[in-house]
């Protein structure tokens, strides 16, 4: 994998970067490939990244006669900084000023098709692909140059966007490339730049996204504003699962404001100039009589309710070796986790125009090519006279309401030719209609020898699906309204090495017994799809609160009884990082004061978290007082340190809301969440006094998602450290203060 | 008609007096700040000052605001010559998506024309009522206390150093 690396050669100072002489043996950088997330098949295997699935170069660079570069990536800006790394990434391994570069972002019509930007995939696919075409591009660049000054490439180098030969003779970019085709195939012979060449990979380099969202600039799909533009609401009942009894459409146009009413099926539609006169409209029409046709939600014990839901048992690993002799001690669990809100702090919008035969929605999707296809088919149109383009929108965590918005936003404009129309959901509809993170249950039982150590260990974890994505028109709200038979794809079970709802069930741990099963759960009385770490938020609460259980039955340290039980040598260093620099093993003094601890290998495929959390539990309230969160993170090789500590700080703040505040409300015919009054987040009272992100830098290594990495540690060491302070294990989340003074 | 006076400026607007002030601020004067999270004013993304003081602009109708002194976050700087709160959120690096920013830089400013020593506690306080879900938390509170002590002051047990 890193064969280049011993290969490496520049020249010190100056910045120039000398070209290599290329063997059948050098590789680009891997890494990524396991798993796709896309779902794309790959045509040219072996490539690294997304280039497996597109390895023609300038489907990722184009390089301008003046010099001007073009980066293309099909992922998309969530407020992840994916943008800036791939900025970092492209200008570093092209050897260009940051002034020449342009990034174009997920975009159907003119970005590669890299599937969905989920699952921490965005490094390992685009990051992998766009770095590995660049330094192809350099390469050609020169290769060319060569060509025409008649001198081996070696000889060669480059800086800053010019090829030179070293001795006064050079040729810009731009001039190069106005008599060079990038239309070729990405090689795997030729090798990224050596690490000591690096001039922004690695380093801090300040978001591109935020200056503009610090001054007002137009940051988000909500702030579009097209020449004609219509403002849109869409009418529906409270909740996913309701629809309005015989509403009066006829009656709705005469509200005042509401200039026009598209309204096919149930789907109804309201369009007007202005806003706030939609608004009120839209609050006039929440009085509407309505009803839930399906079956009634179960309520009542949330693990009877879960385990209910049509249970179909999926083994996910049964390794087995007698070998470690008989358990003299079992220890059995159950811990349950809530249906869970995305809660994008904007609700969802998109903007689509249908002008000269061609539908385009602007949309903050996580997926603008499935999404295509989905509107496509609900249209009833040709999927390249559907573009997508991606804007950025408000943080979703998931998939939340940003494809159905899009549906909206479709079905409005259509109605309207050559007039934009902005579609916002409203608060209640986005807390009503958004797919939730499905409730969990998992149960665990383990088996201590003699010594203490784990001999045994059964997983079984219950959960519906995690994906409910767009991959057809009946998977879209509006598109099921338009009673034209559309209907959602069966639910899917997400495989290993990936996962869904057993997503990270697997412990990382040294096991020689272990079983892992998952009841899949066919009925889903909730709407669901995937929020932030799928089952990974559970299934490592559950690990790592059972380990902190184990080691309390054994009498042992929990870090050491961690490091007991791991072989693996990066996850150790990251506990053992955590450990020390939160000075483990030294008590903070205090009654109902209590530290935690917790690990896990993001999907045993991505980055390695460890964190460590000191807490206090006071008394008459019962609140929880985080007084510091420790994080050690290996992302492998690091391209922008500071978006990964952003990452780290907000994966735990969020897991602590969700941990320990949030639980989606619902009766027999409706969730009743409808507002952040009936669905409290993390508010500033609660955050942690301090937080902490060490980071191991891995030069050369692959890259290792961490956009969803501290989710399931935070959510474990929060409850560990609240068991040490209190002496008393919750098991059920969320760990509200209610809970912990009722228990203590 | 209304006369509204918004960053130094005044604008003769001509809507319904019962509108809220966001709906102006974003749809007629094109300052796009300022954000709609609830229209209930729950999350506080639509935060601005009025006279110094924060409020949320979803709910506070035009028709309350005549002769009052309207400050948006357009209002504290722009991207060339940004403002001591601006500055600090960039420093800090102080968002992942961003939408919750605006209004909390709106508090923060609204907290330092208070006071700029304040105690951690009272910042936490200010801040409380805009909701962030990305978890930017720690970042917007170290760009506050950074502000603090740029404007001369400082929080005055700070739970992290300004680094």
């Amino acid at each position: 994998m890193n064969a280049h690396l011993s290969r490496r050669e520049m020249i010190a100072g100056g910045g120039l970067v000398v070209l290599f002489a290329l063997g059948p043996q050098a590789t680009g950088q891997g890494g990524g490939v396991e798993g796709q997330a896309n779902g794309e098949g790959e045509v040219a295997p072996g490539l690294p990244g997304s280039l497996g699935q597109h390895p023609v170069l300038d489907s990722w660079i184009r390089v301008a006669a003046d010099g001007q570069v073009t980066v293309f990536t099909g992922k998309a800006e969530l407020g992840q900084g994916i943008k800036t790394a791939i900025v970092q990434l492209a200008a570093d391994e092209l050897d260009i000023g940051l002034d020449r570069l342009t990034l174009v972002t997920a975009d159907t019509h003119s970005s590669p098709d890299e599937g969905l930007t989920a699952g921490s995939h965005s490094m390992e696919d685009s990051g992998t692909a766009v770095a590995n075409a660049a330094a192809n591009v350099r390469h050609l660049l020169a290769e060319q140059t060569a060509r025409l000054w008649d001198v081996p490439v070696a000889s060669l180098s480059t800086r800053n966007g010019q090829v030179t030969d070293g001795n006064g003779r050079t040729l810009d970019y731009g001039a190069i490339a106005a008599n060079l085709s990038l239309h070729v195939p990405a090689r795997l012979d030729i090798p990224r730049k050596p690490i000591g060449a690096r001039r922004l990979i690695g380093k801090h380099l300040p978001r591109i996204d935020i200056p503009a969202k610090l001054t007002g600039g137009t940051a988000y799909v909500h702030d579009m504003k097209l020449p004609g533009m219509l403002h849109a609401r869409v009418v529906r009942g409270p909740a996913e699962g309701t629809q309005l009894i015989d509403p009066d459409v006829a009656a709705m146009a005469g509200l005042p404001g509401v200039d026009r009413v598209v309204s096919e099926g149930r789907f109804i539609a309201l369009l007007g100039r202005r806003e706030w006169p939609l608004v009120q409209a839209l609050r006039i029409l929440g009085q509407l009589e309505w009803e839930r046709p399906g079956e009634p939600i179960p309520t009542g014990d949330r693990a009877a309710v879960v385990k209910g839901l049509s249970p179909r048992v999926e083994p996910i690993l049964d390794r087995q070796d007698e070998s470690g002799g008989e358990a003299v001690r079992w220890v059995a669990a159950r811990y349950t986790r809530p249906w869970l809100m995305h809660g994008a702090i904007g609700p969802s919008c998109a903007v689509a125009l249908l002008e000269d035969g061609i539908m385009t929605i602007w949309t903050h999707s996580q997926g603008v090519n499935p999404l295509r296809g989905a509107i496509a088919e609900m249209l009833g149109m040709p999927p390249e006279r559907v573009r997508c383009v991606h804007v950025e929108g408000s943080g979703c965590y998931g998939h939340n309401g940003a494809d159905d918005v899009a549906a909206d936003a479709a079905l409005a404009a259509r109605a309207v030719p050559g007039r934009p129309v902005r579609m916002l959901w409203s608060r209640e509809q986005e807390h009503g209609w958004e797919p939730l993170g499905p409730a969990q249950v998992v149960e665990l039982r383990g088996g201590l020898d003699a010594v203490g150590r784990i001999i045994a260990w059964n997983h079984q974890v219950w959960s519906n699906t995690h994906v409910t994505r767009p991959s057809r028109a009946g998977d879209l709200i509006a598109a099921q309204e338009l009673g034209r038979g559309f209907t959602p794809a069966s639910p899917r079970s997400l495989p290993q090495p990936e996962g869904g709802g057993d997503r990270n069930s697997i412990p990382l741990y040294a096991l020689a017994n272990a079983r892992v099963t998952k009841h899949f759960l066919q009925d889903m009385p909730l709407r669901v799809s995937a929020i932030r770490s799928l089952g990974a938020h559970m299934n490592v609460f559950a690990i790592e609160s059972f380990m902190d259980e184990l080691a309390l039955a054994t009498r042992s340290d929990p870090v050491a009884f961690r490091l007991r039980h791991m072989a693996d040598m990066r996850a150790r260093t990251v506990i053992e990082r955590t450990a020390d620099r939160f000075a483990w093993g030294r008590r903070t003094p205090g009654t109902l004061r209590g530290h935690g601890f917790a690990f896990a290998r993001y999907k045993n495929l991505g980055a390695f978290c460890a964190i460590a959390m000191d807490v206090e539990v006071l008394r008459d309230s019962g609140r929880v007082v985080v007084h510091r969160a420790v994080a050690s993170v290996d992302s492998g090789d690091i391209v922008n340190p500071d978006g990964i500590r952003n990452q780290i700080e907000g994966g735990i703040l969020q897991s602590i809301s969700w941990t320990g505040h949030e639980a989606v409300a619902y009766d027999e015919r409706s969730r009743t969440s409808y507002d952040w009054s009936v669905y409290p987040i993390l508010r500033f009272e609660d955050v942690p006094l301090s937080v902490e992100v060490d980071l191991v830098d891995r030069p050369g290594q692959p890259f290792l998602g961490t956009g969803e990495a501290a989710q399931g540690p935070a959510a474990a060491a929060y409850a560990n450290a609240i068991a040490a302070a209190t002496g008393r294990r919750l098991r059920e989340m969320p760990l509200t203060d209610d809970a912990i003074r009722t228990r203590r | 008609m209304i006369e509204l006076e918004v960053n130094g400026t005044s604008h003769r607007i001509n809507v319904d007096p019962a509108t809220p002030l966001l709906y102006v601020l974003r749809d007629d004067l094109d300052l796009h700040a300022a954000k709609f999270g609830c229209g209930l004013g729950q999350c506080g993304s639509c935060t601005v000052l009025v006279d110094d003081k924060p409020v949320f602009a979803c709910i506070t109708p035009i028709a309350a605001l005549a002769g009052r002194m309207i400050t948006t976050v357009e209002g504290l700087g722009t991207r060339e010559a940004p403002g001591i709160v601006q500055q600090a959120f960039a420093e800090e690096q102080a968002a992942q998506c961003g939408y919750c920013i605006p209004g909390m830089m709106a508090r923060a400013e609204a907290l330092l024309r208070r006071t700029t020593s304040p105690s951690e506690a009272e910042m936490r306080a200010a801040m409380r009522p805009v909701l962030c879900r990305c978890g930017t938390h720690m970042r917007i509170l170290r760009a506050v206390r950074r502000a603090a002590a740029m404007r001369g002051g400082g929080v005055t047990d700070a739970a992290e150093p300004v680094r």
